[in-house]
């Protein structure tokens, strides 16, 4: 089987999938006769739902049909993409176009210089290294949080609604990374932005989700204006959105130089604007910790493993058009690192479970764009796929606690669980470690290659590197003081929760073990080039991106000492915030109040996160929208409805003036002259009796005058 | 004896034309009124024969035939007319027939 040529099937999988669900799913999962009285959650937080309406909801048996045809389609896709890119490894060049059709047809239009080029799009898809990774991510880990969804929603309202959404999400982040253009990857970037609205209110009824639903949509606009800004700018001097094209274009440097590289910066900058919004960076990073409302396996998939990672994708696909522009690289290294700090000093004192991963997940992305920035591709595709196995995991361990706690979330009423729920207990510690940077985890090899790269590429810089290695102190910090406040110490339990904690069913364990599967074997490929002793099988994933980034630029000499320093630092870091949480949360649980106690300012601004959510709605909700909305309404009341009012008020004297002329001078006129004729014509009509024989009389007068006449003449 | 020349004739029938059409303008009564004029064609009809014996010309009174005739169909349809009228507006009046006016 060919399954190069038919990777236009691999989105098409799940959309099969979506399409069945969202119109026939509800009768293979019958629903209660009320939706929204029984809903679950209400009240409580959102990720409560497995239990809040245990009694009500009772699955119908054809709801497994549900749960083969959704993960199916899943598994089909990924077996799919696993054959597709086995082949691709084969071909010499590593690419493969397949362009199944015209999808907008051509338009000739000016372009920046004046030349005439003609706008069309293809219905096409492009795999190569960068794309066949993402396919696997997708379609790997989107498997593996399917299969734990249908044990997750089970006892859920919607639970047919919610794997068409699920599916649906996976077509479009598949048409999002398999893309040959960038306005069909627009399509897939919208499309997963409306999956993602639609899974962050799934509990709609609830209001905060339903906000948090705007809210992430709303904000991912602001980001994509600059993208489709970005779009046609790049359409306007390049004359193509293909990515093939583009990439030869701006390699050969066959594009018009009169535009000057300021125009090529603006294009950049404007693209990374967009993947600040999708990919949650500052300034537009403020919708992923509310879009932690959704259910967790959704936050698992869409708000951790792959969506948000679409600006990191879109902006290596770019990587020829960063690569031209020192300083827009510059500037998303810089974004980068500023949103990993800032990120992870939030994360350091929040209590919700599931708000810890959701700054984290942000303060990864952080690190994958100062990677970007300092043109280290494929380390930031690298942190990516690692990232995704053990971020996913994360959540959905999160999620296997809050299904044992019977909903709750707040990690000050945890502590202690490790006996009660030990799968997940050691999956997320597994998890953890990773996260953290120990050696021989995946969060070790991408992480510190970030570092190494941030410290040492020609665009890094020291200080970029010194705020990667705090932010590496802060996250093996906040981790482990999560995994202290849930599984150790002291157990703080609520009494009423404490009899119903009890592990995962195994529909929902099995992913979290196949997930820390992946987050100890993911980073074996692509090991520290220092250690040699390993063969190139381990430098698998720099050697299969590599014709990607032809063009980025190679590390600056460096001796292997420092390299082995850094990296020694970069652990020793790491050990020490482990430590340092495990004494403070898990040996000296009262140091935390003491020293919260001192700092006590300090603390607020963190745990309400700097406050950027009301300064944003100071500026630019109610600043901006609010009072620029009185500010046009005040213009509106005066100025156009002046306007209109004023020609309102022309029109009706104009017109009064006009009726008094009609009635008194025209009728008038009219009305003078059938009066006249009325007098005039009086006389006669009283000849006119109506009596037959007053005529007759009247004709024998005429008819002897006549005679008269006749006779007298 | 004085014989009986055409001028008396022709005096017969003015008068019955005259006491005709005094009659037709002057009576109320529809059926008067249709009676006045048989007396109106019958003074012509006399006038007719009184020329044709006068001067031996049969047209004449061929002509009066067809006045008798005419004379007959005009009083079947002026009764007609007079019935339809009496059950609409129960009067044979004719000053109290009087709408056709301005």
């Amino acid at each position: 089987m060919n399954f190069l040529d038919l990777i236009w099937l691999i989105p098409l999988f799940p959309l099969a999938g979506a399409v069945l669900m969202l119109l026939v799913g509800k009768l293979l999962d019958p629903q209660p006769p009320s939706d929204v009285a029984v809903a679950p959650g209400v009240g409580q937080s959102g990720a409560c739902a497995p239990h809040a309406n245990h009694a009500h909801h009772h699955p119908g048996p054809l709801q497994n049909l549900i749960r083969l045809i959704c993960p199916g389609m899943v598994l089909v896709s990924f077996i799919f993409s696993a054959g597709a890119v086995w082949q691709l490894a084969h071909l010499p060049n590593r690419l493969h176009q397949v362009i199944q059709f015209t999808w907008i047809a051509a338009m000739p239009f000016h372009m920046a210089n004046g030349h005439i080029a003609t706008f069309q799009v293809d219905w096409g898809f492009l795999l190569d290294p960068l794309s066949s990774v993402m396919i696997l991510v997708v379609t790997g880990v989107g498997f593996l949080i399917h299969v734990y969804a249908t044990g997750y929603m089970a006892h859920d309202n919607g639970f047919y609604r919610f794997f068409g959404y699920f599916n649906l999400f996976i077509f479009f982040m598949l048409m999002l990374v398999l893309a040959n253009n960038y306005t069909l990857l627009f399509v897939g970037w919208e499309g997963v932005g409306l999956c993602s609205y639609l899974l962050i209110g799934f509990y709609f009824h609830k209001k905060s989700a339903a906000d948090a639903g705007k809210k992430a949509f709303i904000v991912n606009r602001v980001g994509d204006a600059g993208f489709v800004l970005g779009m046609l700018l790049m359409l306007s001097v390049l004359g193509t959105v293909r990515f093939t094209d583009v990439n030869a274009a701006l390699r050969s440097g066959q594009f018009p130089v009169e535009a000057g590289y300021g125009v090529l910066t603006a294009m950049a900058l404007l693209m990374f604007f967009g993947a600040t919004g999708k990919s949650a960076q500052v300034p537009l990073y403020v919708w992923l910790p509310d879009a932690m409302e959704g259910p967790t396996p959704v936050s698992a998939l869409i708000h951790a493993a792959t969506m948000v990672t679409a600006g990191v994708y879109m902006v290596a696909r770019s990587s020829a058009l960063f690569e031209l522009t020192p300083v827009a690289g510059m500037w998303v290294a810089g974004i980068g690192a500023f949103t990993a700090i800032f990120a992870a000093t939030i994360a350091l004192v929040q209590n919700d479970i599931k708000r810890v991963l959701a700054y984290s997940t942000v303060s990864q992305l952080g690190y994958m764009f100062l990677a970007l920035g300092v043109g280290a591709y494929w380390v930031a595709i690298f942190h990516l796929f690692t990232h995704a196995f053990f971020k996913a995991l994360l959540f959905l361990g999160s999620g296997s606690v809050i299904h044992a706690m019977s909903g709750e979330q707040d990690m000050r009423y945890m502590g202690a669980l490790k006996k009660k729920i030990p799968v997940t207990h050691w999956t997320m510690w597994v998890g953890s470690v990773a996260i953290a940077g120990i050696p021989g985890l995946a969060g070790f090899f991408s992480k510190d290659e970030i570092l190494w790269q941030a410290f040492s590429s020609p665009k890094g810089s020291t200080v970029l590197w010194l705020v990667g290695i705090v932010t590496a102190a802060m996250t093996a910090f906040y981790m482990w003081r999560l995994m202290n406040m849930t599984f150790y110490g002291q157990s703080r339990v609520k009494p009423e929760v404490a009899a119903h904690v009890h592990e995962s069913p195994a529909v929902m364990t099995w992913p979290l073990i196949a997930l820390a599967a992946g987050s100890v074997l993911g980073g074996w490929l692509g090991v520290p080039k220092l250690w040699t002793i390993f063969g190139g099988a381990f430098r698998l994933f720099p050697r299969w991106l590599a014709p990607m980034f032809a063009l980025a630029g190679s590390e600056t000499e460096h001796p292997a000492s420092t390299e082995w320093s850094l990296m020694i630092l970069s652990v020793a870091v790491a050990a020490g915030g482990i430590s340092l949480a495990y004494y403070l949360y898990s040996k000296r649980a009262d140091i935390p109040d003491r020293i919260l106690a001192r700092f006590r300012p300090l603390h607020t601004v963190l745990y309400n996160k700097w406050y950027v959510d009301e300064i944003y709605d100071f500026l630019f909700v109610n600043g901006l929208g609010k009072g620029g909305g009185s500010a046009m309404a005040e213009f509106d009341r005066t100025i156009v409805d002046g306007g209109v009012n004023g020609a309102g008020w022309l029109t009706r004297t104009s017109a009064t003036l006009s009726m008094w002329w009609d009635t008194w001078i025209v009728d008038g006129a009219v009305r003078f002259t059938s009066f006249s004729v009325k007098l005039l014509s009086y006389p006669a009509c009283l000849l006119e009796s109506g009596r037959v024989q007053t005529y007759a009389l009247f004709m024998l007068v005429g008819l002897l005058a006549f005679l008269g006449y006749y006779v007298a003449r | 004896m004085h014989p009986v020349t055409t001028v008396h004739y022709l005096a017969l029938s003015a008068a019955l034309l005259l006491i005709g059409t005094v009659g037709v303008l002057t009576r109320r009564n529809i059926v008067v009124i249709l009676m006045s004029i048989e007396l109106i064609l019958n003074a012509v009809n006399i006038n007719l024969i009184a020329f044709s014996h006068a001067w031996h010309n049969v047209g004449g009174q061929v002509f009066a035939i067809f006045v008798i005739t005419d004379a007959v169909a005009e009083a079947a349809v002026g009764l007609g007319i007079l019935i339809a009228l009496f059950r609409n507006k129960e009067t044979v009046q004719a000053d109290e027939i009087d709408l056709l006016k301005w």
